[in-house]
C-alpha cells in the first residue's frame, strides 16, 4: 500500500469516528468503574470542606 | 514513603501525557494531510511572486490591520461569485505567509480587487474613504501619503520569504530595494529591470502620484492592484460550479 | 513582595531580572533601526527597574519559617488587581473601536488610533490581559486549596505573573505601533512569542511541582481543566507561531506556513484558543468557585470528568468549521462540522452540571449577586455552545460567516460566560485573599450584575440582528436574477446596530469600573482580626495529618 496523500486522507476520514468512539468508551468505563466512586465522592466535597485554610505540611 | 511519593508524581505526569496525546491527535489528523501539498493545492504554472514593492505593501496591509475587516477568500457560493468574482483557489494564496483570508467582512472581500479601480481612486479612497464612498466606515489613512517607504531591508524580507518557501532568485533578492523604486517610477532603467525580473504583467506605475519619493501609499496600492492577479487559475473554465 | 523572598531567592530574582535587562539591551541595539528597538528599551526598563527594586530589598530580614504553614497568596492578590486593570483597558478599547465603526472619523488622523491597530489591543487586552491574569491568579489559589500544598517556591509564581504581563504590554504596545503577525489572537511577533513560551514552561513546572506535594492521591477536577489549559495552549502557541524573522534586528517575521495550510493551522489555533483558554481554564474556575460559593458539592463529579475528556478530545477537530466553503478540502470541513455538533454533548454536560448544583440553592442565587454571576455564566455557557454547534453546520455557516453574527456569538461567550464567571469568582475570592470580612459593598455587586447583564443582552441582540440582516442582504436576489443590494447598502443598514452595540459595550465597561472601585475599597477596609475568621484557626489534629 503506497503511503501517499490518498492513504493519509483515507485514514484521516475514517479514524476520526473510530477514535471518538474508543475514547468515549474508555472515558465512560473509567468514570463509572465502581471502585472509583469513593474517590470521586470525596473529591467532590473538597471545595466545600470546612477545613483549615493551610497547607498540610 | 518514597514509593508513595513516586506514585503520586507519576499519576500527575500520566494525566499530563494523556491530555497531550488526546488533544494532539485531532489537529494532527486534520492538518498533516494538507502538507502532502501536491494534491491539496491546484497546479498553477503561471503563478507569479510578489514584487518587493508589493511585499512592502502587503506588510502595510498587515500593519494597519486591514484583514480585520476585509476577507480575501471568496467562498464557493453563488452570490459571492456573482458579487466578487470566481471563488478563491488554494493555490492563489500559496505564497501568502501568512494567509490573509480573514474572518469578517465589515468591508467587502478583496480577493479580486486588483485592477478593478484606478490607482488614483485607491489613493483618494485610502486618504479619505468618504470622499469617494459617502457612507463608508473605513478609517482615513492619511499617513500613508505622508510616510516614506522603508526599502533598505527589503532584501532581508525576500530572503526570509525564500526560507519559508517562496521561490525568489538571488538576483531578485539582491535588487529588492532598487526594484521597489523601479516599480513606482516608470520609464526609468530600474523600471525596465523590474519587468525583466518579475514578468511583463507586473504593474509598473506611479501609484500615488507623488513624484519625489516612494510612500507607504505606493506600496499599499501596488499590493491592492495585484490582488487576485498572481495567477489566472481561478478563471479557467474547468473549475466545479459554485453552490 | 521582596520581604517574602528568601535571600537566595532575592539573588535569583536579581539574576533573572538582570538577564532580562541584558536581553532588552541586546534587542535595543540590534533593533536600533527598527521598531524592535522600542520594545528593547521597554524590556530593558522592566528588567533594570525590577533589578533595582529587588536590590534595594536585598538586605531585608529573611522571612520567617511560619510562612510555610500558610498558602502563598501574594501573587494571586496582585493577579486579581491586574485582572481588573486589564478588564478596564481591554473593554475601554473595545468600546472605542465599537464607536469607530459607528463614527469612523474618531480616528483623528493618528495611526495608532485607527480601528485596525486598536482592535488587537481590545482582543488581546480582554482575552490575554483580563482572561489570562484571571486564570493565573485563580489557578494558583485553586491549585493550593485543592492539593492542600503550598506553591513550591516564592519566585516562580512572580516570574509567571509578571513575565506574562510583560508579554501583554509588549503585545498591546506593539499593535499600536503596527507590529503584528496578523494571525488573529496570535498577533504578537516572534520575540514576544518566544518569551511567552519561557513563561509558560515555568507555569507548567509550578503546577507539576505543587501537585507532587499534594496530600490526596486524587487530583481535583478543576486542576485537570487548568492543566489542559496550560498544556494545550502551549502546543497551539508554539505550532501556530512558527515563523522566520527577517533578521535578529527586525520585529517582522514571516509565518512558516502559507495559504491553505496556514489557514487550517491558524483556525486550529484560533478555535482551540477558545476551547482551552476561554473554556477549559474558566471551567476549572467554575468547578471550584461555584460549588464553594453555593456551599454544595458539584452535582455530578463523574459528569465533570466525562465532559473534561469530551472537550479535550473533540475540540481539537472543530477548528475547520471556520473555513466552510473556502479552498480548504471538503472532507476537512465535514470533519470539523461533525465534531463541532457532537461537542454540544460535553459542553451541555458542564453547563447542566453547574445549574443542577444550584438546584436547591436558588434562594442563594436570588439573594447573592456573586453566585448569580456564576449561575448566569453557566446559562450563557449553555446558550453559546449551542449556538456554536449550530453555526458550525455548513448551511448555517454560509449565512453567518463573515457577518456580525460571529461577533455576537463570540461576545455571548466572552461577556456572558468568561467575564461573568470571572467576576463571580473574583468577588468571592477578594475578601478572603485580603482577610476582609466581606466586600466593601454588596449593593455595588448588584449594580455591576445588572450593568453586565443588560450590556451583554443589548450587545448580543444588536449583533444577532445586524449579522442576520447582513447575511440575508448579501444573498438576496431580485426577480430578474441579479443581486438586490450593493455591499454599501448592507453597511448602511448596520449603522443603528453599531450604535446599539457600542452602548451595550459601554454598560459592560461601566460594570467593570464599578468592580474595580469595589475591590479597591474592599482592600482599603480595615483587616479582620485573625481570630475572627473561623477557618484560619489552626487545628492541631489536622496538622499532624502529614506526618
Amino acid at each position: 500500500m503506497p503511503f501517499d496523500h490518498e492513504t493519509i486522507v483515507g485514514f484521516s476520514k475514517s479514524f476520526g469516528l473510530f477514535y471518538l468512539l474508543i475514547l468515549s468508551v474508555i472515558a465512560l468505563v473509567w468514570t463509572y468503574w465502581p471502585s472509583n466512586k469513593k474517590g470521586f465522592d470525596e473529591a467532590a466535597k473538597r471545595p466545600v470542606a470546612e477545613e483549615e485554610d493551610r497547607p498540610w505540611r | 514513603m518514597f514509593g508513595l511519593h513516586y506514585n503520586l508524581e507519576r499519576s500527575a505526569i500520566g494525566l499530563v501525557v494523556f491530555i497531550v496525546l488526546v488533544a494532539s491527535i485531532g489537529g494532527l489528523i486534520e492538518i498533516a494531510p494538507l502538507f502532502t501539498i501536491d494534491e491539496t493545492v491546484e497546479k498553477a504554472p503561471d503563478m507569479r511572486v510578489y514584487t518587493p514593492l508589493e511585499v512592502a505593501g502587503r506588510n502595510i496591509y498587515i500593519r494597519e490591520g486591514c484583514y480585520a475587516c476585509h476577507s480575501q477568500m471568496i467562498r464557493t457560493l453563488r452570490d459571492e461569485v456573482e458579487r466578487y468574482g470566481p471563488y478563491s483557489l488554494a493555490v492563489e494564496s500559496s505564497y501568502d505567509h501568512p494567509q490573509l483570508w480573514g474572518s469578517k467582512r465589515t468591508g467587502p472581500d478583496l480577493a479580486r480587487l486588483g485592477n478593478k479601480y484606478s490607482d488614483a481612486w485607491h489613493t483618494v479612497h485610502l486618504t479619505n474613504p468618504r470622499d469617494v464612498v459617502r457612507e463608508s466606515k473605513m478609517p482615513a489613512y492619511r499617513w500613508l501619503l505622508r510616510d516614506t517607504l522603508r526599502t533598505d531591508d527589503l532584501s532581508n524580507h525576500l530572503t526570509a520569504l525564500r526560507t519559508v518557501g517562496v521561490p525568489y532568485t538571488d538576483e531578485q533578492i539582491a535588487n529588492a530595494a532598487l526594484d521597489a523604486y523601479g516599480q513606482a517610477n516608470p520609464e526609468t532603467e530600474a523600471a525596465d529591470s523590474v519587468a525583466e525580473r518579475y514578468g511583463a504583467e507586473t504593474n509598473i506605475r506611479m501609484f500615488d502620484g507623488v513624484t519625489d519619493r516612494l510612500t507607504d501609499m505606493d506600496a499599499l496600492v501596488a499590493y491592492l492592484q495585484v490582488l487576485g492577479n498572481l495567477t489566472d487559475a481561478a478563471h479557467q473554465p474547468n473549475q466545479p460550479e459554485a453552490e | 513582595m521582596i520581604a517574602d523572598l528568601t535571600r537566595a531567592e532575592r539573588v535569583w530574582a536579581m539574576l533573572i531580572l538582570g538577564s532580562l535587562g541584558l536581553a532588552g539591551l541586546a534587542m535595543a541595539v540590534a533593533g536600533r533601526n527598527d521598531l524592535l528597538g522600542v520594545h528593547g528599551w521597554m524590556v530593558l526598563a522592566a528588567g533594570l527597574g525590577g533589578f533595582i527594586v529587588v536590590m534595594r530589598g536585598l538586605e531585608l530580614p529573611e522571612p520567617s519559617d511560619d510562612r510555610l504553614t500558610e498558602y502563598y497568596d501574594a501573587p494571586t492578590r496582585l493577579g486579581l488587581i491586574l485582572t481588573l486593570l486589564w478588564a478596564v483597558v481591554g473593554m475601554a478599547a473595545g468600546f472605542w473601536i465599537a464607536a469607530l465603526l459607528a463614527w469612523p472619523d474618531l480616528t483623528f488622523d493618528a495611526a495608532w488610533a485607527s480601528f485596525g491597530r486598536l482592535r488587537p489591543v481590545h482582543t488581546s487586552g480582554v482575552i490575554f490581559g483580563f482572561g489570562g491574569n484571571a486564570l493565573i491568579a485563580t489557578s494558583f489559589h485553586v491549585l493550593q486549596r485543592t492539593t492542600r500544598a503550598r506553591l513550591p517556591d516564592q519566585i516562580s509564581p512572580w516570574f509567571v505573573l509578571l513575565g506574562y504581563n510583560l508579554f501583554c504590554i509588549v503585545a498591546a504596545s506593539g499593535y499600536l505601533m503596527g507590529m503584528t503577525q496578523s494571525k488573529e489572537y496570535a498577533e504578537p511577533e516572534w520575540y514576544a512569542d518566544i518569551w511567552l513560551v519561557v513563561v509558560w514552561v515555568v507555569y507548567f513546572i509550578i503546577y507539576m511541582r505543587t501537585l507532587a506535594r499534594r496530600k490526596e492521591p486524587h487530583i481535583y477536577v478543576a486542576n485537570w481543566y487548568y492543566m489542559a489549559f496550560i498544556l494545550v495552549v502551549a502546543i497551539l502557541h508554539i505550532v501556530n507561531n512558527l515563523a522566520v524573522p527577517v533578521s535578529f534586528g527586525s520585529a517582522k517575521s514571516y509565518s512558516l506556513f502559507s495559504g491553505v495550510q496556514d489557514a487550517m493551522t491558524q483556525w486550529w489555533y484560533g478555535h482551540n484558543a477558545v476551547a482551552f483558554f476561554l473554556t477549559a481554564g474558566f471551567l476549572g474556575m467554575m468547578y471550584y468557585y461555584l460549588p464553594k460559593r453555593a456551599g454544595r458539592p458539584i452535582f455530578s463529579y463523574r459528569m465533570s470528568i466525562i465532559s473534561f475528556w469530551g472537550i479535550t478530545f473533540m475540540y481539537m477537530w472543530a477548528g475547520s468549521h471556520h473555513l466552510h466553503y473556502t479552498a480548504l478540502p471538503h472532507w476537512v470541513q465535514t470533519l470539523g462540522m461533525a465534531f463541532s455538533v457532537v461537542l454540544l454533548v460535553p459542553s451541555w454536560a458542564s453547563a447542566g452540571n453547574a445549574l443542577l448544583t444550584l438546584n436547591g440553592a436558588w434562594h442563594k442565587v436570588r439573594d447573592d449577586a456573586v453566585l448569580r454571576f456564576m449561575a448566569l455564566a453557566a446559562i450563557f455557557y449553555g446558550i453559546t455552545t449551542f449556538e456554536g454547534s449550530f453555526m458550525a453546520i455548513r448551511a448555517v455557516n454560509s449565512l453567518s460567516h463573515y457577518t456580525d453574527w460571529t461577533i455576537g456569538h463570540v461576545h455571548a461567550g466572552a461577556l456572558g460566560w468568561v467575564a461573568m464567571i470571572t467576576f463571580g469568582s473574583l468577588y468571592s475570592l477578594v475578601p478572603s485573599m485580603w482577610k476582609r470580612p466581606g466586600l466593601y459593598s454588596d449593593k455595588l455587586v448588584e449594580v455591576h450584575f445588572w450593568l453586565a447583564l443588560s450590556g451583554t443582552v443589548i450587545y448580543v441582540f444588536a449583533m444577532w440582528n445586524s449579522g442576520v440582516i447582513q447575511g440575508l442582504m448579501w444573498r438576496t436576489y431580485t426577480e430578474s436574477g441579479g443581486l438586490s443590494y450593493s455591499f454599501i447598502d448592507s453597511l448602511v443598514a448596520m449603522h443603528p446596530y453599531y450604535i446599539a452595540r457600542a452602548f451595550g459595550g459601554l454598560l459592560f465597561l461601566l460594570g467593570a469600573l464599578v468592580a474595580l472601585y469595589n475591590v479597591v475599597m474592599t482592600i482599603r477596609m480595615p483587616a479582620t482580626a485573625q481570630n475572627e475568621v473561623v477557618r484560619d484557626i489552626p487545628i492541631q489534629t489536622a496538622l499532624q495529618a502529614g506526618e
